[in-house]
């Protein structure tokens, strides 16, 4: 990766700074709301899901309810044909309990599969669309990924489960008031503590632990970073043993905080036990003084215990929906303001080559750049002349303001004051998609995708021939490499590249660029990774792969392979403090013949100095 | 990789938990036996309100074990919650305590994210696993028992049939594969991370961008997160299907102990409340094995942590010298005889000899991976030679006091970290009982104090992971305050103005010059203002050290 990670800028409104806990009231409600909205297409494959399950439930309440009335009416020996009814009812009801319970997890992750599938798409577009998005670290990307699943396990593991079991619970009261509303009394008190008090208990609960526990955890894993990143600072000045003791002390700390408030978050699971005994208890009391046939009180107590138990669901589903709060938070705030994706996708390949063509003139004038309000500008009145088949490089040391530059130039950073004009034109005015065509290449954070060594390139040019192909590849010093695989131009390369080895992966990169094929070419750091000889192979078959009337931005810290350029900026400190050809500025003392002279030193071995 | 439901080594590298499982083990067996009494007194209660009567002791009683459940439930999830505590903050300990014992060469590089991840948030999955699995693991054995020996005083042939038929559970299971379904199900997991190439993607954005594909790159995106959809639910058709089949294989087996029974009550042979304690108990007997197999996917994540974090403490460290091992003097001659160090593919260091006279300041060049990092590294003790020795005024650093040699050394290492700490202990590092003034001497030797007058709360400000970020020469600077407060007789700089730009790099050479000033120094340069000052200068290249005739920087630079 880049030497250079430079800051980026963080646009207005990146899903980091959404609240992660302690939602407001007012953001409680819409998280679940614009998780609803997304579901709306899929509302009739998630009712039917939920309705599946409701009869899941049902199937297995009214099992043990039928089955106990059979074997209470069995007892009084009336003729068989008077239990064949019940019976037929007790077969069918077994088997379909598991038929339902089966068709409703199909039909239940197939919905959730399909709203997801949008949510993907939806949640990148919003991306997409934001013009300054900066940097993510991986951290904060596969937070991105997991708070996805949040929204389908809401789906999946709270609304369509409690759904069901509340719509159980309707059905089983309904059910008990035509033997006895007494008893339909009863069960009602007793599935609106299990169903209602119980799981609001278990989310305040739930919440009030996370809160205590949190900040703990957060601070042990601050712990365990400093305690194995910092491990060579810790050992080398002997801080090792205590840093050890403190971490040990904060997890012991921690446990104990855990213990003492598993205590509390069980006491709601043992409540429910006791709920759904004593309900049954209470109906079979009211069934009794209502004088109700001595069958039909055993088929209440029995479904009275089924049916809290069914209610009970709920109190883990509202432990569950405590847990997803904060990542659909962060996903609804991403989704907030976002345009139908559909309505951005206009496949705008044709009208590439147009642009390609003709030259363009780009400039810097007096551009400053400021990351923070009061900070060091990282560029500061840097002027530059790009007209068309001029070929500039931008030297420096790290953090010159190097990477500024080109993040100025793609757009993707805005300069504080100055003006950056292509073909006069204000850089900003230009379309997000415009942009591209003309200004880019191979930037700081080339990401290799987990496809085929054609599907990245053709990224470069859609529709490119094997020639163009083969073309750009030999230029980058990848042909040969293409050719030696098996699968060719198919060859599949790991995620983020993880197969090619970290030449191949800039070569790769390099190539694209190449077969994009701007008519201003940025290339930053394009010989990276790669060793000294290579790099100067791969410079040069680059910069003469290039069209003459193309121009050419090279940001680089190697120096050699420079004399063949229009003019060499060198940058310091967001400065430009030399300017010149390569000759000019090796024949000047300074940075340049400095830098230049030591790089000979390190690579051609340090007696070439000595005379 | 272990896919036992309970890794005994746990026993061993955690005794404190023995007590809190053996208890977890008992509830267990008493919530069995509590299953069983309210079963026995509801079919005793429903037994009487056939005939419109209320068994009031039956109902006492069916409330008092509803009572003692409740009770149970409650000591249980404790329980449970207190053994993943205990076991949890056992094995950070542990997983922090190896870092301590195998020093930090073993810990670099990614080992280091892996390590803090596990101590830090992995472990938190065995929540999971001790709250959710191992309680039901428990009952699945001792509530099947315990139905079985209640079932056979009440009605022997019921007892046989739920004998015969409760083996098929695990058989079936075995056949359809729980270890399939679980695989599957993780296969799931690991799918929807992947989300269809989702986080790729996310992840490439800059790059779609660049190229002016980012919006047209959503159509794609949702091409690809549907076909996983359909992959997914491939898969999962599978698995649902033998959760069906086991479900099914229950439902037949407590349908094949109710029709006897039935039958049996209808001709008179069988007593209603034998018959509906029969009916009451048969389900639990196989509830529990079901619901073992089916939570055993939901517990992988924390087995799957809890072995690496027992595979890992485990590992043997080098053996370090005892107490009472002899402490070179830093201010005696250093050399390195015949020093080769080999890494597992690579040489670092070969065949190096070498003599460090007491208050020379050496300069290392050369390529980057040459091996000038691990010669500073093995002066520090980071890296043992694979061969050769080194001492230090005649005594051989691999039978030395580490930390007492290290009190002789000062490290500015590449890149200091930075601790989530105040600014003020972060320079204190190792030596906390700093007076201010003494503090104060090294802010100022380091130029660090107008870093200091810039933050926010001086010295007191925080650093590190959520704390205040410092710039490169920043850091380096508090880098050079640890050790001027050293004040080590040996002091190795490992290029400590690389990353910097000229401005920061000036301030960070005249503080680097004054800190070397009378002290041996070894530093690894870069830059050709570091080699002005050196009295040799040595060139590492492939592992093998020249010595350079040192020149006048006039002709470096010229």
């Amino acid at each position: 990766m880049s030497a250079a990670p430079e800051p980026l800028p963080a646009g207005p409104g990146r899903s980091g700074a959404a609240p992660v806990t302690g939602a407001t009231a007012s953001g409680r409600t819409t998280a679940e709301r614009t998780v609803l909205r997304l579901a709306r297409p899929y509302l009739r494959r998630l009712v039917g899901a939920g309705l599946l399950a409701a009869a899941t439930e049902f199937a297995g309440l009214a099992l043990m309810a039928t089955a106990t009335w059979l074997l209470m009416s069995a007892a009084g020996r009336p003729p068989l044909d008077r239990l064949t009814v019940a019976i037929v009812a007790v077969r069918a009801l077994a088997i379909s309990r598991g038929v339902f319970r089966y068709t409703e997890r199909l039909a239940g992750h197939d919905a959730v599969l399909r709203m997801i599938t949008d949510v993907r798409a939806r949640v990148f577009a919003a991306l997409a669309a934001r013009r300054t998005a900066g940097h993510r670290s991986g951290d904060v990307l596969s937070r991105l990924v997991s708070d996805v699943e949040a929204v389908q396990d809401l789906l999946l593991r709270v609304l369509v489960p409690g759904s069901a079991a509340a719509l159980v619970g309707v059905l089983a009261v309904a059910g008990a008031a035509l033997i006895s509303p007494a008893a339909a009394g009863a069960l009602a008190v007793g599935l609106l503590i299990a169903g209602v008090a119980l799981p609001a208990l278990a989310t305040a609960v739930t919440r009030r632990n996370a809160a205590e526990v949190a900040p703990l955890r957060g601070a042990l894993a601050t712990d365990a970073i400093d305690l194995t990143h910092g491990a060579a600072d810790l050992a080398a000045f002997g801080a090792t043993d205590a840093a050890l003791r403190a971490a040990e002390q904060r997890a012991r700390r921690l446990a104990r905080l855990e213990r003492r408030l598993a205590a509390t978050g069980f006491a709601v699971d043992a409540a429910g036990v006791l709920v759904a005994g004593l309900t049954a208890a209470a109906v079979v009391l009211a069934a009794l003084a209502a004088g109700v046939p001595g069958v039909l009180v055993g088929v209440l107590a029995v479904g009275a215990l089924a049916a809290v138990e069914v209610a009970l669901a709920l109190v883990s589903a509202a432990r569950q929906w405590t847990q997803l709060r904060p990542g659909l938070t962060r996903v609804a705030a991403l989704l907030d303001g976002d345009t139908p994706p559909a309505a951005a996708v206009v496949d705008a390949d044709g009208t590439a080559d147009v642009d390609r063509a003709g030259g363009h003139e780009l400039r810097f004038v007096d551009v400053t750049v400021r990351y923070r309000a009061g900070a060091a500008p990282a560029l500061d009145r840097v002027s530059l002349a790009l007209p068309a088949g001029r070929r500039i490089a931008v030297v420096g040391p790290s953090g010159a303001g190097k990477s500024t530059l080109a993040a100025v130039l793609t757009g993707a950073v805005r300069p504080a004051s100055g003006r950056v004009t292509l073909d006069d034109r204000d850089l900003s005015s230009y379309a997000e998609e415009e942009l591209p065509r003309t200004v880019g290449g191979l930037l700081a954070e080339a990401y290799v995708f987990h496809a085929t060594v054609r599907e990245n390139l053709l990224l470069g040019r859609a529709g490119a021939g094997e020639e163009e192909l083969s073309a750009a590849a030999a230029a980058a010093g990848l042909l040969e490499w293409v050719r030696a695989q098996p699968a060719g131009w198919d060859t599949l390369v790991g995620e983020e590249g993880g197969q090619l080895s970290g030449g191949q992966r800039q070569r790769l990169a390099l190539a694209r660029a190449l077969l994009a094929a701007p008519p201003v070419l940025v290339l930053d750091e394009p010989t990276e990774g790669l060793d000294p000889t290579a790099a100067d192979a791969v410079l040069a078959s680059a910069l003469a792969a290039t069209p003459a009337g193309h121009s050419v931005l090279l940001i680089t810290h190697r120096l050699s392979g420079l004399a063949e350029l229009d003019e060499i900026v060198v940058l310091d400190g967001g400065r430009v403090i030399q300017r010149g050809s390569h000759a000019e500025l090796v024949a000047a003392p300074g940075w340049y013949r400095d830098q230049w002279l030591l790089q000979a030193a390190a690579e051609r071995g340090y007696l070439a100095l000595a005379p | 990789m272990n896919r036992r439901p309970f890794d005994p080594r746990l026993l061993r590298r955690v005794p404190e938990a023995r007590r809190d499982l053996a208890v977890l083990a008992l509830l267990g067996v008493l919530a069995a036996g509590l299953i069983v009494a309210q079963a026995t007194t509801l079919a005793a209660v429903l037994a009487t309100a056939v005939d419109g009567r209320l068994d009031r002791p039956a109902l006492t009683g069916f409330v008092a074990t509803v009572a003692a459940r409740s009770a149970l439930v409650w000591a249980q999830g404790t329980i449970s919650a207190r053994i993943a505590a205990t076991v949890k903050a056992a094995l950070r300990a542990d997983l922090l305590g190896a870092v301590g014992r195998h020093g930090p060469g073993w810990v670099a590089g990614q080992r280091a994210g892996q390590l803090a991840t596990l101590a830090g948030r992995g472990l938190d999955a065995l929540d999971a696993y001790f709250t959710g699995y191992l309680p039901q693991l428990v009952l699945s054995v001792t509530v099947p028992l315990a139905v079985l020996a209640r079932v056979v005083f009440a009605d022997w042939s019921s007892a046989v049939i739920i004998a015969l038929t409760l083996p098929l559970i695990p058989v079936f299971g075995a056949l359809l594969g729980w270890q399939a379904q679980a695989a599957t199900e993780r296969q799931w997991r690991r799918l929807s991370l992947l989300g269809g190439h989702f986080l790729d993607m996310v992840a490439g954005l800059p790059t779609l961008r660049a190229f002016g594909r980012a919006r047209a790159q959503t159509e794609v995106v949702r091409r690809m997160a549907d076909g996983h959809r359909v992959a997914t639910m491939k898969t999962l058709r599978i698995a649902f299907l033998s959760a069906l089949v086991l479900e099914l294989v229950a439902t037949l087996s407590v349908a094949l102990v109710a029709v006897p029974v039935g039958i049996r009550l209808l001709g008179g042979g069988l007593a209603l409340q034998t018959a509906l304690l029969v009916l009451l108990l048969t389900p639990e007997a196989y509830l529990p094995l079901r619901a073992a197999g089916s939570r055993f996917h939901a517990s992988m994540e924390g087995l799957t942590a809890l072995n690496e974090a027992l595979t890992v403490s485990a590992a043997p460290a080098a053996p370090r010298a005892t107490e009472g091992a002899a402490t070179p003097d830093g201010r005696g001659e250093i050399r390195f005889e015949s020093v080769t160090v080999a890494y597992e593919r690579t040489t670092a260091l070969r065949d190096v000899t070498l003599t460090v006279r007491p208050g020379e300041r050496i300069a290392i060049i050369g390529p980057s991976g040459a091996g000038k990092s691990t010669l500073l590294g093995l002066l520090l003790g980071f890296v043992a030679p694979t061969s050769g020795r080194i001492t230090v005024d005649g005594v051989d650093l691999a039978s030395a006091d580490p930390d007492a040699w290290r009190r002789q050394l000062a490290w500015v290492p590449q890149r200091a970290h930075l601790f989530a700490a105040s600014l003020a202990d972060n320079i204190r590092l190792g030596a906390p009982d700093t007076p201010p003034d003494a503090l104060a001497d090294a802010v100022r030797d380091a130029a660090l104090d107008d870093v200091v007058a810039g933050l926010p709360d001086g010295l007191e400000t925080l650093l590190g992971e959520r704390g205040h970020g410092l710039s490169s020469g920043q850091r380096q600077r508090v880098a050079l305050a640890r050790a001027f407060l050293r004040d080590a007789p040996v002091v190795l700089l490992d290029e400590p103005t690389a990353r910097l730009d000229t401005a920061a790099e000036a301030v960070v050479l005249d503080a680097t010059r004054r800190l070397v000033a009378g002290r041996t120094a070894l530093l690894v340069a870069h830059r050709p203002a570091l080699l002005a000052d050196a009295d040799r200068i040595l060139r590492i290249e492939d592992g093998r050290v020249t010595e350079l005739t040192p020149e006048p920087t006039g002709k470096v630079t010229r």
